[in-house]
C-alpha cells in the first residue's frame, strides 16, 4: 500500500464497479435458479447508464428535500463504503469514523431516502418510508448487538481493528460466539439491503414493497444516484461481513499483493452472493408482521453471542 | 490574574433584574416591553456566556466564592459558588438563554395582541434569573429557596394561557408533582446535614464517606425522586408531556432545553460530589432508569401527533440517554476506574449539553409553525417547506440532530456514550456487565425510533400537501425568529464538526469529579476523537463531511457525463390514474407509525373504535367514526391508585379533624402522654 489517496482511489472506483456488478449477479443467479435465463451480469450498468440519460419529471408538490436525497444516499453510502476495510485491514478512511460512524452514515441516508419518499405527497411514498423506518429501527438492537459483541472481543468498534483480530484467527466462523454473531448479522444484511424475506427487490406490488415504495416518484438522474447509493450500501454491507469472519485473502503485511486482494474479495462476497441467492430462493417474502418476529430472532442470536462471550471468557 | 468570571457573572444578573423591571414598568406596553425585556435577557445571557468560556476556559481555576446577600445568619446566606460543574451549567443555560431571547423579540409579537408580553418578558428573566443561580448556590438552604422560585415561575409561564382548561390541569400536575420533588429533596439534605452540621456544599464534598449505609442509601434514593420528578425521568415524568407544550413555545424552549437539566445537575453534584465513593446497585438503578426513559420517551412520542407534546415525550428520551451516561460513570467509579468514570461523564455532560440546544431549536421551529399557522396538530399540517423555507431547514438540522445521525452533535454525544458503555463490559467484574451491551442494543433502537419519529415530525409538518387551510396560509416568521433558530442550528454544526476541541473544556470538571482529565487521550488539535485505548475507534464528523464533499463531483461527473441533454420536467405525483390526488390522501402521522403501534402493542395497549352508518350496504357507508388512543400505562397503573390511595387515606383521616377544640386538646395530650412515655 503505497499513498493513502491512492488507497482511497482505488476502493471507491472498486465500490463503483463492483457495487452494480454485486447486484446484477444475484438478480442473475435468482434467475437461474428459477429456470429462467436472467439478464446479463452487466446489463445493470447499461440500466444505470440509460437512467442517467432519461428526463426527469418531478412532481409539483416535492420541494428541494425531495431533490436532495438522492445526492445524500449516493455520498452516505460511499463515504461509509470508504470505512469498510475492504482491501487491508486498515479502511481508507477508518481515521475518521468506525462500525459506529459506519452504521450512523447509512440511517443519515436512510433519513433522507424516507423524507424523499413523503415529500411528493403520494400514499406510495409514505408507506415505504413508514415501513422502512419501522424495521430498520427493529433490525437495529440486533445489529448493534451483534456489532458489540465482536468489539467486546477486538477490544474497539474501530471496524480495522475487528477485522485485524479476526484475521489473527485461522477460522474465525469456528467459535461459538462469532458463529452466533455471523447468523444474527446475516439476517440483519437481509434486512438493511430489502431481500426477501423483508422485503422483494424485485416486486412492484403495493402490498408488498418497501424499497421501491418509497423511490417510486424518482426518475432519470436521481432513479439512477439511488439505485447506485443502494447497491453500494449492499456491497459495503456484505464487505464488512465477509471481512469481519472469513479475513482469508486481505493484504496484510509486508509483500502483499494488492490485486490478489481484491480477488479474494471478490471470490468471497461471489461466495456470500451465493447464499443470499439460495436463502432468496427457497424462501418466501414473510408477511411485513412477522418480519419483526425474525428479527427478534436475530436479536436472540446476537444475545446468545453475547452469553457465550460471557460464559467462554 | 483575577478571573473575569464573577463580575461577568453579577453583569449576567443585574442584567435580568433590569429585565424583570423592565417587565413590571412596560405591562402593557406591548412591543417594546418585549424588546426591553427580551434585550436584558439576551444581554444577561450574552455575560453569563462570558463568564462560563472565560471560567472554563482558564483551566484549574480555583472554585470562586461570593455572597449575594450578606446575611449575618450562619449557613443560611444567599451565597454562590462557581466551579467548573456549575460553570459548565451556566454555559448551558446562557448559550439557550442568548438565542431563546433573541427569537422571543419576534415571537412576542404573536401574545402583544391578547396578553401582556411585559409580564411574559418579566417571568422569563426571573427564570433565568433563578435557574442560573441554582446552578450556583453554595448552600442547600439558598439551592432549596432558589429552586422553588424557579418552580414557581415556571408554574406562571406554563399556565401563561390560562384561559385553557388544558393549561390549567397542566400547571397543577406540574405544580404536584415537582413539589413532591422538592419534599424528597429537602429530606435529602437534611440527611446530609445530619451527618455534616452544616449545610454549605463545600462541608458536603464526600460526606457520604462518613455516614452509615442506610441514611446515605436512603439520601440517595430521595435524591433520585427529587432530582428525576424535575428531570422528567420515568417514572416521575407524567407532568413533563402534559406541561411543557402548553407554555409558550420559547418558554417551553427553555424548559425542555435547560429546566429539566437543573435535576441533572442536581444528580452530577450530589452523585459526583457529595455522596462519596457509590455501591455498584447506585450506578446500575440510574442506568437501568436511564435505558428504561430513552425507550418509553421515544416510543410515546411516535404515537403523538400534536408536534409540541411529541418534543416533550422526546425530552424524557434524552434525558434517558444522559442518565445512562451517569449510571455508567457511577458503575466506574466504584469498580476504580476513574478514566473510564470521565469518559462516561463527559459523554452524559455532553449529550446534556446538545440536548438543550437542538431540543430548543427543535421547541422554536414547533413554535415557529405554531406562529405562523395556529396550530400544533400535524395531521393539519404539511406543506409548509414552501411557505417557511428557512424554519424548515432549521427544523430539518434539529431534527437530524436529535435522532443522532452523523455529523451532527447528538450522534457525537451518543458515540461517547457508546464508547463507555463498550469500554465498561470489560471492566465490571460482576454480572452487571451484562447490562452495557444490552443498554447499548438499547440505545441502538432508541437512536432508530427517534429517527424514524423524526422522519414523521418533519415530513408530515413541513412535506407534501397542506392538509389543512390555514397551513395553506402560512408565511415565513420574522427575521429575529430566524435569528435565534439559525444560532442554535449553527452550534449544532459546531459541536458536531469539532467535538475533538471541545471535550477540553470537561478537564478540569472531570479532574474534580473523577480524579483525571482525558482530553488528552480523548481529544486532539485535529478534528479527530478517539475513544480510550490504542485501538479504539476515532471519529471525525469534519472528516466525513469533507469527504462527502469532495465525492460530490463524482455524481456530478455522471450527470454531466450521460445526462446533460435530459430535461427536467415537472409533474403531477402518480395519482393511480384517479382524477387528482388531494391532501386527504396522503400519509399520515397516525398512519406513519401505524406498523410501530402494532409491534409495540404489548406496551401501547391501543384502544381502538369504529362505527359506522351505512344506507344499504355495508361498503357504501355515509358515516365513518374512528378513534384510536394509547394507553397512558404510567398514569393508570401507578398514579391513578396511588391517587386514590390517598384519597381514601384522607377520608379516613378526616373523621380525626372533627372540628372541635375538645377533641383537638385530647389529641395533644394523648400525644402528649406517648412521647413522655416513650422517652422516659
Amino acid at each position: 500500500m503505497t499513498s493513502p489517496l491512492l488507497d482511497i482511489a482505488l476502493q471507491i472506483a472498486m465500490t463503483l464497479v463492483m457495487a452494480p456488478l454485486m447486484s446484477s449477479i444475484i438478480r442473475n443467479w435468482k434467475a437461474k435458479l428459477q429456470n429462467r435465463r436472467g439478464s446479463p451480469p452487466w446489463q445493470v450498468y447499461l440500466d444505470i447508464a440509460k437512467f442517467l440519460r432519461k428526463d426527469m419529471v418531478i412532481s409539483e408538490h416535492a420541494s428541494w428535500v425531495f431533490a436532495s436525497a438522492p445526492y445524500v444516499v449516493f455520498l452516505t453510502s460511499l463515504v461509509a463504503a470508504l470505512m469498510v476495510p475492504m482491501i487491508g485491514v486498515e479502511a481508507p478512511l477508518g481515521m475518521f469514523g468506525g462500525a459506529l460512524a459506519f452504521i450512523g452514515l447509512l440511517a443519515l441516508g436512510r433519513f433522507f431516502l424516507a423524507l424523499g419518499g413523503l415529500d411528493p405527497g403520494s400514499a406510495f411514498g409514505g408507506m415505504g418510508s413508514s415501513r422502512e423506518m419501522t424495521l430498520s429501527s427493529v433490525a437495529e438492537p440486533a445489529l448493534m448487538l451483534s456489532i458489540f459483541t465482536l468489539a467486546i472481543a477486538a477490544g474497539s468498534t474501530s471496524l480495522s481493528v475487528m477485522v485485524h483480530h479476526a484475521a489473527s484467527q485461522d477460522w474465525p466462523l469456528l467459535n461459538s460466539v462469532n458463529l452466533l454473531a455471523f447468523a444474527a448479522l446475516f439476517i440483519v444484511l437481509l434486512a438493511e439491503t430489502g431481500r426477501v424475506p423483508i422485503d422483494n427487490p424485485a416486486t412492484h406490488l403495493e402490498l408488498t414493497m418497501i424499497h421501491e415504495a418509497m423511490i417510486i416518484e424518482y426518475s432519470g438522474r436521481y432513479l439512477a444516484l439511488l439505485e447506485l447509493g443502494a447497491s453500494i450500501k449492499q456491497f459495503a454491507l456484505m464487505s464488512l461481513v465477509i471481512n469481519l469472519f472469513f479475513p482469508h485473502g486481505l493484504a496484510v503485511g509486508e509483500g502483499s499483493s494488492v490485486p490478489l486482494a481484491v480477488g479474494a474479495l471478490l471470490v468471497k462476497l461471489l461466495f456470500l452472493a451465493g447464499v443470499i441467492v439460495l436463502v432468496e430462493t427457497v424462501n418466501a417474502k414473510l408477511r411485513l408482521f412477522r418480519v419483526p418476529n425474525l428479527l427478534a430472532g436475530a436479536f436472540v442470536l446476537a444475545a446468545l453471542a453475547l452469553l457465550s462471550t460471557f460464559i467462554f471468557q | 490574574m483575577e478571573s473575569m468570571a464573577l463580575p461577568l457573572l453579577y453583569l449576567a444578573f443585574l442584567s435580568y433584574m433590569l429585565g424583570i423591571l423592565a417587565g413590571a414598568i412596560c405591562v402593557n406596553k406591548g412591543q417594546i416591553g418585549a424588546v426591553l425585556t427580551f434585550g436584558a435577557a439576551a444581554l444577561g445571557g450574552g455575560f453569563g456566556l462570558l463568564a462560563a468560556i472565560s471560567f472554563l476556559g482558564a483551566h484549574n481555576l480555583p472554585t470562586l466564592n461570593a455572597e449575594l446577600l450578606p446575611l449575618s445568619l450562619p449557613n443560611v446566606g444567599l451565597t454562590i459558588r462557581l466551579d467548573s460543574l456549575s460553570a459548565f451549567f451556566t454555559l448551558i443555560i446562557s448559550v439557550v438563554g442568548l438565542a431563546l431571547s433573541i427569537y422571543s423579540v419576534g415571537y412576542a409579537r404573536d401574545f402583544a395582541m391578547r396578553k401582556s408580553v411585559g409580564v411574559m418578558g418579566s417571568l422569563f428573566n426571573a427564570l433565568l434569573l433563578a435557574t442560573s443561580i441554582v446552578f450556583l448556590a453554595d448552600n442547600a438552604f439558598s439551592f432549596v429557596f432558589v429552586w422553588e422560585i424557579m418552580a414557581a415561575v415556571s408554574y406562571l409561564l406554563i399556565s401563561f394561557e390560562h384561559e385553557d382548561s388544558e393549561t390549567r390541569r397542566a400547571g397543577i400536575v406540574f405544580f404536584v408533582m415537582s413539589h413532591i420533588g422538592t419534599g424528597c429533596l429537602i429530606l435529602g439534605f437534611l440527611l446530609l446535614f445530619q451527618a455534616s452540621g452544616s449545610y454549605s456544599f463545600s462541608s458536603f464534598h464526600n460526606i457520604g464517606m462518613s455516614m452509615a449505609s442506610g441514611p446515605r442509601d436512603a439520601a440517595f434514593l430521595l435524591f433520585v425522586i427529587g432530582f428525576g420528578v424535575k428531570a422528567g425521568i420515568v417514572p416521575f415524568h407524567i407532568w413533563l408531556p402534559v406541561a411543557h407544550p402548553v407554555a409558550p413555545s420559547n418558554v417551553s424552549a427553555l424548559l425542555s432545553g435547560v429546566i429539566i437539566k437543573t435535576g441533572i445537575y442536581g444528580l452530577t453534584r450530589v452523585c459526583f460530589d457529595f455522596l462519596g465513593e457509590p455501591p455498584l446497585w447506585w450506578g446500575v438503578v440510574i442506568l437501568v432508569m436511564g435505558t428504561i426513559s430513552a425507550l418509553i420517551g421515544v416510543l410515546y412520542a411516535l404515537m403523538e401527533h400534536d408536534l409540541k407534546r411529541l418534543l416533550a415525550y422526546h425530552s424524557i428520551e434524552n434525558i434517558g440517554i444522559i442518565w445512562m451516561g451517569l449510571g455508567a460513570a457511577l458503575i466506574f467509579l466504584t469498580t476504580h476506574h476513574p478514566v473510564l468514570a470521565a469518559l462516561a461523564l463527559i459523554a452524559g455532560l455532553y449529550h446534556t449539553l446538545n440536548h438543550a440546544i437542538f431540543k430548543a431549536l427543535l421547541f422554536l421551529g414547533a413554535g415557529a409553525v405554531l406562529h405562523s399557522t395556529g396550530l400544533r396538530n400535524m395531521e393539519e399540517m404539511g406543506g409548509l417547506v414552501k411557505r417557511m423555507p428557512r424554519t424548515a431547514l432549521y427544523f430539518l438540522i434539529g431534527s437530524v440532530a436529535i435522532s443522532a445521525l452523523p455529523p451532527l452533535n447528538g450522534f457525537v454525544s451518543e458515540w461517547l456514550t457508546y464508547q463507555a458503555l463498550l469500554q465498561g463490559f470489560n471492566a465490571t467484574p460482576s454480572l452487571a456487565r451484562l447490562l452495557f451491551p444490552i443498554g447499548a442494543a438499547l440505545l441502538a433502537l432508541t437512536g432508530a425510533l427517534a429517527a424514524a419519529c423524526f422522519v414523521k415530525a418533519f415530513a408530515i409538518t413541513f412535506l407534501a400537501q397542506p392538509r389543512s387551510a390555514r397551513a395553506a396560509q402560512a408565511h415565513e416568521v420574522s427575521k429575529t425568529m430566524l435569528a435565534g433558530m439559525g444560532m442554535l442550528s449553527a452550534l449544532c454544526f459546531g459541536l458536531g464538526l469539532f467535538p475533538a476541541q471541545f471535550v477540553a473544556i470537561f478537564d478540569s470538571l472531570t479532574l474534580q469529579l473523577t480524579g483525571c482529565a482525558i482530553s488528552g487521550q480523548i481529544g486532539s488539535d485535529t478534528v479527530i476523537l478517539s475513544g480510550l485505548g490504542e485501538n479504539a475507534e476515532t471519529l471525525a464528523p469534519l472528516g466525513i463531511g469533507i469527504a462527502a464533499i469532495c465525492l460530490l463531483p463524482i455524481p456530478l461527473a455522471l450527470w454531466w457525463w450521460f445526462g446533460r441533454g435530459a430535461e427536467r420536467r415537472v409533474g403531477p405525483t402518480w395519482d393511480c390514474g384517479l382524477r387528482e390526488l388531494t391532501p386527504r390522501m396522503e400519509y399520515t402521522a397516525t398512519g406513519f407509525s401505524k406498523p410501530l403501534r402494532i409491534i409495540f402493542r404489548g406496551i401501547f395497549r391501543p384502544h381502538r373504535a369504529l362505527s359506522s352508518s351505512f344506507e344499504f350496504s355495508r361498503y357504501f357507508a355515509t358515516t365513518i367514526r374512528f378513534e384510536t388512543r394509547v394507553e397512558e400505562t404510567f398514569e393508570k397503573r401507578f398514579y391513578r391508585p396511588m391517587q386514590r390511595l390517598i384519597l381514601v387515606g384522607s377520608r379516613r383521616m378526616r373523621a380525626l379533624q372533627a372540628g372541635s377544640l375538645q377533641a383537638y386538646l385530647i389529641y395533644i395530650f394523648v400525644t402528649f402522654l406517648i412521647l413522655l412515655v416513650v422517652c422516659l
